[in-house]
């Protein structure tokens, strides 16, 4: 995962709230595998409409919103359903940061995982970057150290969790932390298999009837 | 000493270590995987990484699976490769399945509990934000990402950091007619759907002690469309006699030391909370929604709102944007509201008592428009088939098929075609959420029932007045 620290980039003005993970992407895109990559479905239903035409004064479709880095929305962004290709869909568009009062919860830790900023900021100070912005694709600057946005000359505050924090200004990998945990894992087990019995190993009564694997997988 | 809350004293038995910034690694007792979990799959075969815990991992076959034609091959390629590839993933891994020709096949968060997977005081987890269902039985369960799926795969644990604890306090009975998914859209419409944001929720007073199992896993279900990061019931003698003689539930002397352990799984009686809600069941009426987010429901009496009389621009903007994609005019009462089609299903309401309180509306009557019943298991089919409800159902006009998600999430078939209004049981009105176009009301099984009879959202008490309720 790429570290982030400073960015400064273009920011696109979505200025929607409850822009949940089945808007950012549609159920029926994601039988598809990352390595085809989820960009062009970011909220494909808004972005387009039902003949497949693009949504002209949607914001997504405004010109150099590709070009864009940092997206602005309101409250409750990415509440909802858990998968993950929402942010995949996000992060393929080419999005690193995400302004916004509120996240759903395991968006935020989605995004945290895939190296996307989710930058909260107060209400009235979400308002204010989009004012700023004017429904125009504009500059801002984003210092994660400092957990503060600058635009046209005023400076915001934002807020993120420490941990989150330390894991996209270092790039760093859960599976590899954990490894430095083995031995407090084990020794957690030991104790925990007296303690509770059924938790530790699932109980059968009977052998589970066999499912088939089909042929052809 | 201060007292601990439930959450509180769960949550301590599964940290194995907290680090620096407060984060805590977890134990994770059981790790439910459905077939989205591909990506995960994909990044632990990238690290060339094994399964950790094979033993209490479990999959389940329910998003992709179609409910019709159970019998023969999956017809879509897409579909199809999608449920391979969870057989082939599980099979590789020693990971035991519940895949489409099982028996015991269902909706992940209907099959756990009705095996005995779910149990009291574990940690569970699932690449599915309705996870948060298992917590009915005093369990903390949280839906993960992808990452944290392989993360889990890979180590068993998980990082979290310990959100703070809501007591939501549901005084008092409900009335007739009002149940569990009424007193879970009432609190969301009240908070909003970040209004739980960062709380592990509590549900607790005597409208929630009277629940069900079955209710309770309804209620903890919808938590997360509030923004809960779980929601959980103290065990109780509902909870013990619920899972005696469920098939991978403790038996014999075991059972008897898990029930004492799971019984002194309660909040002490001077444990603070970070926060406390408190709400009168007899002040809650059947609720139905009328927009795109599921805090926007009223009770069926009311009219809907009108974008004019929102307090900010931002409420007011999402409002009128709601009403277009919906199809609504302000003011019109939610009653004349009337519908295309109708869904009976999902992990909220699929299980056997949602069926029969749908039954009981339907029994001798007539649906005005098209729809389809999906029982949440082939366990509740057998069941529900066994009273003779899918006889009621089909006698009224609707589709009875096989258990899956179903018309919920629109993966698997089953769709709303765009533009069609949907008197649904499920759990998301989001835009698009049961088929590009697609209009979904959130509402009861009762509530869908009566829908599906007038043609109409209607007071469900209404159409049971004089009749045995469920």
């Amino acid at each position: 995962m790429t570290p982030l620290n400073q960015l400064t980039a273009m920011a696109c003005p979505l200025g929607l709230s409850n822009v949940d993970t089945d808007q950012l992407i549609p159920a029926r895109f994601m039988k598809r595998s990352r390595g085809e990559g989820y960009g062009q479905f970011l909220l494909h239903d808004l972005r387009f409409d039902q003949a497949g035409a693009a949504v002209p004064d949607f914001p997504l479709n405004m010109p150099q919103a590709d070009s864009c880095r940092i997206l602005v929305a309101r409250r409750n962004f990415g509440g909802g359903s858990s998968r993950e290709a929402a942010v995949y869909a996000l992060v393929d568009f080419g999005f690193r940061c995400v302004i916004a009062p509120s996240f759903g919860d395991i968006f935020t830790g989605n995004a945290v995982n895939n190296g996307l900023l989710p930058a909260r900021v107060a209400e009235s100070d979400c308002a204010a970057i989009l004012k700023k912005l004017d429904g125009a694709v504009g500059t801002i600057s984003v210092d994660l150290e400092r957990q503060e946005i600058g635009i046209k000359g005023t400076g915001f505050a934002f807020e993120i969790d420490p941990t989150a924090r330390r894991k996209l200004l270092n790039g760093w990998d859960d599976i590899d932390l954990t490894a430095q945990y083995a031995a407090e894992i084990n020794r957690f087990v030991r104790q925990d298999a007296t303690r509770r019995p059924w938790a530790q190993s699932i109980a059968r009564t009977s052998p589970d009837p066999v499912t088939q694997k089909p042929a052809d997988s | 000493m201060t007292g601990r809350t439930l959450f509180d004293k769960v949550w301590h038995s599964h940290e194995i270590v907290r680090d620096e910034d407060g984060q805590s690694l977890l134990w994770v007792d059981r790790h439910f995987v459905h077939e989205g979990s591909f990506h995960a799959f994909a990044k632990l075969a990238a690290r060339q990484q094994a399964v950790a815990r094979p033993d209490l991992t479990i999959g389940v076959a329910d998003h992709y699976v179609p409910t019709r034609g159970r019998n023969l091959p999956i017809a879509n390629a897409d579909i199809r490769g999608v449920v391979d590839r969870l057989y082939a993933n599980t099979a590789n891994h020693d990971i035991r399945l519940f895949g489409l020709e099982d028996p015991r096949q269902g909706i992940v968060h209907v099959l756990g509990p009705e095996q005995g997977f779910t149990l009291p005081g574990l940690l569970i987890v699932c690449g599915d934000s309705h996870t948060s269902t298992h917590g009915a039985f005093g369990s903390i369960a949280f839906g993960i990402g992808a990452s944290e799926v392989a993360h889990v795969l890979a180590t068993q644990t998980i990082w979290q950091r310990k959100p703070k604890v809501m007591r939501m306090t549901i005084n008092g009975r409900p009335s007739p007619g009002v149940g569990a998914k009424d007193i879970a859209l009432n609190w969301i419409a009240r908070l909003g759907a970040d209004g739980a944001r960062g709380y592990a929720i509590e549900y607790a007073g005597e409208a929630v002690r009277g629940l069900s199992m079955e209710g309770r896993l309804t209620l903890c279900n919808l938590s997360i469309e509030g923004g809960a990061r779980c929601g959980m019931v103290g065990p109780d003698a509902v909870t013990i006699d619920y899972l005696r003689d469920k098939p991978h539930a403790p038996r014999g002397k075991v059972f008897d030391a898990a029930c004492d352990a799971w019984l002194a799984l309660r909040s002490d009686a001077d444990a603070t909370f970070d926060r406390e809600v408190i709400l009168d069941a007899a002040e809650i009426a059947p609720t139905v929604s009328w927009g795109t987010s599921p805090e926007d429901a009223l009770p069926v009496d009311q009219s809907v709102p009108d974008p004019d009389d929102a307090g900010d621009t931002a409420h007011a903007d999402h409002m009128r944007d709601a009403l277009a994609y919906m199809g609504l005019r302000p003011a019109q009462r939610i009653t004349d509201i009337a519908i295309d089609r109708v869904f009976i299903g999902s992990c909220t309401n699929a299980r056997l008592e949602d069926l029969e309180a749908a039954a009981a509306v339907l029994r001798g009557r007539h649906a005005r428009v098209p729809g389809l019943v999906s029982p949440g298991s082939s366990l509740v089919k057998q069941q529900a088939e066994a009273r003779g409800l899918d006889r009621i159902f089909t006698a009224a006009g609707l589709d009875w098929v096989g258990s899956g998600c179903s018309m919920c999430v629109a993966m698997n078939g089953d769709i709303l075609p765009a533009g069609e209004r949907c008197a649904s049981t499920t759990n998301r009105n989001f835009k698009g959420r049961q088929g590009p176009g697609g209009r979904t009301h959130l509402m009861s099984p009762a509530m869908a029932a009566a829908a599906a009879v007038t043609g109409y959202v209607t007071d469900v008490r209404e159409l049971m007045a004089g009749r045995e309720p469920a």
